[in-house]
């Protein structure tokens, strides 16, 4: 199994201090945590292997210090863990993200499962998984609630579709994008972080121990044409960011009496909004 | 530079018809085509479609459509290889989808394999010019989107692969007028589908009929936690009755099982654009606040005077909402005998 990672800023805490004073975010200010719904993604492979066995490959694309995250998902219960870190792959989009995936993916060789998140809170695109799949030219599930079944051969899962759900059943291989709804994630094992506390990502080749590692992979490892990656790879640019200004206007306020509220109704009703 | 600059939207069928998110599209491709002088085009895939030619109704100059039993309900694999026939058959300059699950779960995959560049999720588009350095693109399409929960609006290009893709989110784009009796041009593409596009079985689906109508409203109550008991939740939905509106909420009461998920107000849930939005009890998260910002007028009533929602309000209303709802019923009731009595 390998499982698709992202370390990110944590968006859903936003603090004034993390606003600079444009009014835009500061990236640097905010907390980076494994996206949610990726460390959902883990716990279900986390599941399938005491379940049916296999060996979990967590496979993540960031700067060095995404390695934090890696470290993370090994004290989960992740058997081997790949840091793709490279200038080359720095501003890519979903599709140079896609590609520089799928040539690690296509590196460490024999999957029966791909896991990761349904979306990261930073984007929010859920393009990255279903890019990957085309790529591989395998099946995907996307938007997974639950994993009802799994053996060697085949899966059956839960995933949201408009307007309601529908149980789907395909053969391996295949790419699972894994909501929120699936699971609760399980902590760190206390003895499992105690291991992998010392690790520091290491070059392919100079990797010795057995077990727990963090693997560091560039462009030329994986085999990547440098023009598929990062900035160079990617068919969108960003032409402008705007901060969301909340514009202030006239506020008319009324009080908590009959007479003042009558007038706010009056006005409405004037102005064909109410009535 | 492509010589036509047609705009194409995927359609998705839906057991009633098309998706209202697809006929939204519509009427935003057909502006971004006038803008361009190119034509619509509308990608069908499906089983037993017929009617096509009055999508010329919505604005569709042409139809382009693969029929198929396989194509009878949606399944990833069978769905992308009809869309990419139907791209190789009249390629685009523009190629646009719902950003529902069954778009953002095929556009990835068209884009992936076209080398397209893809955004997610957009709410508005426009035609306009992007530059960098010496090189200047014009007339290319500018994806226009939230990001960073909410806190900033990216402006999006892909000025150099084809098509520009997007997803967009329902609720946001209006409509197009229909011209009775307008008919557009209809071309079938025949897809040969192997084995392995068809490894997917469905073994059950269910669709829950939608419980409201939340994005057509023109007067919404929106609830908040400010309003998360019994006694609030009661008197909001007996003003909704009286004034004919719907009920929304923010996404910590739908958490909390107060309402349902598909009334969701918010980033997350559904973008409503009302004539009135009646907020009760909101505190106004920026998350919320994206949800509403194309209301006309808003009307925040909320204990604290210091809720953001009143930064954003027309009206302002500082009280509990057990006793404002109660006097707002009475002078909507006192306001309307009058008007009757003149």
């Amino acid at each position: 199994m390998i499982v698709l990672v992202k370390q990110v800023p944590d968006t859903s805490n936003i603090t004034d201090n993390a606003m600079k004073e444009d009014g835009t975010v500061n990236r640097e200010a905010l907390p980076a945590i494994i996206n949610p719904e990726d460390l959902c993604a883990l716990e279900e492979a986390l599941k399938i292997k005491e379940t049916i066995g296999g060996e979990i490959t967590v496979i993540s694309m960031g700067p060095p210090k995404a390695e934090d995250a890696l470290r993370y998902c090994l004290a989960m219960g992740a058997h081997r863990a790949i840091l793709l870190s490279d200038r080359k792959f720095a501003a890519a989009d979903t599709l140079a993200t896609s590609y520089t995936l799928t040539k690690a993916i296509e590196k460490v060789g024999d999957f029966d499962l791909i896991l990761c998140g349904r979306q990261a809170i930073d984007g929010d695109t859920a393009q990255v998984g279903p890019q990957v799949a085309e790529k591989l030219s395998i099946n995907q599930f996307t938007f997974v609630q639950e994993i009802i079944e799994i053996t060697n051969q085949e899966i059956v899962v839960k995933r949201e579709i408009p307007g309601g759900y529908e149980i789907a059943k395909a053969p391996l291989p295949i790419l699972l994008t894994i909501t929120k709804e699936s699971n609760i994630p399980r902590p760190p094992s206390v003895k499992r972080a105690t291991a992998v506390k010392a690790l520091r990502a290491q070059a392919p080749e100079e990797k010795k121990q057995k077990g727990i590692s963090i693997e560091l992979w560039d462009h030329k490892y994986i085999g990547a044409q440098e023009d598929r990656c990062g900035l160079k790879g990617s068919a969108t640019r960003v032409k402008k960011v705007e901060s969301v200004v909340l514009t202030t206007r006239e506020v008319r306020e009324y009080s908590c009496t009959i007479e003042s509220i009558k007038d706010l109704v009056q006005g409405l009703v004037k102005e064909h909004i109410l009535g | 530079m492509q010589k036509k600059r047609n705009v194409a939207v995927f359609l998705e069928n839906r057991e009633k018809g098309f998706a209202d998110v697809s006929i939204e599209l519509l009427g935003k491709g057909r502006k971004l085509a006038d803008t361009l002088k190119g034509k619509l085009v509308a990608y069908v895939a499906g089983h037993g479609l017929q009617g096509l030619k009055r999508l010329g109704e919505y604005g569709v100059d042409r139809v382009i459509y693969v029929e198929s039993e396989v194509l009878s309900f949606y399944r990833t694999l069978p769905y992308a290889r009809a869309i990419l026939a139907m791209v190789k058959k009249s390629p685009p300059y523009i190629l646009l989808f719902g950003a529902t699950t069954i778009g953002r779960d095929l556009a990835p995959r068209v884009a992936s394999s076209l080398r397209a560049g893809l955004t997610a999720d957009c709410t508005e588009l426009e035609i306009g010019d992007y530059k960098i350095g010496k090189l200047n693109y014009s007339d290319i399409l500018l994806q226009i989107r939230p990001a960073w929960g909410g806190n900033i609006i990216a402006t999006i290009v892909s000025p150099t692969s084809f098509p520009s893709m997007a997803t967009v989110r329902e609720g946001v784009m209006v409509p197009p007028p229909i011209q009775k009796g307008r008919e557009a041009e209809v071309e079938k593409v025949e897809v040969k589908f192997s084995p392995s596009d068809l490894v997917t079985d469905i073994l059950k689906r269910v669709v829950s009929e939608k419980k409201s109508d939340l994005k057509d409203a023109r007067i919404i109550i929106g609830a908040g936690m400010g309003a998360a008991n019994e006694q609030s939740m009661k008197l909001i939905f007996k003003l909704a009755r009286l004034l004919k509106a719907e009920v929304g909420g923010s996404r910590p009461l739908v958490d909390a099982g107060l309402l349902d998920k598909d009334r969701q107000i918010g980033q997350t849930g559904v973008t409503v654009r009302p004539n009135l939005y009646i907020a009760c009890g909101i505190s106004g998260q920026i998350q919320h606040l994206a949800g509403i910002s194309d209301a006309k007028r808003i009307l925040a009533i909320n204990i604290d005077p210091e809720a953001p929602i009143f930064q954003v309000a027309h009206y302002k209303i500082v009280g509990d909402l057990n006793e404002v709802i109660p006097l707002l019923i009475e002078a909507y009731h006192e306001v309307l005998s009058s008007e009757r009595a003149t």
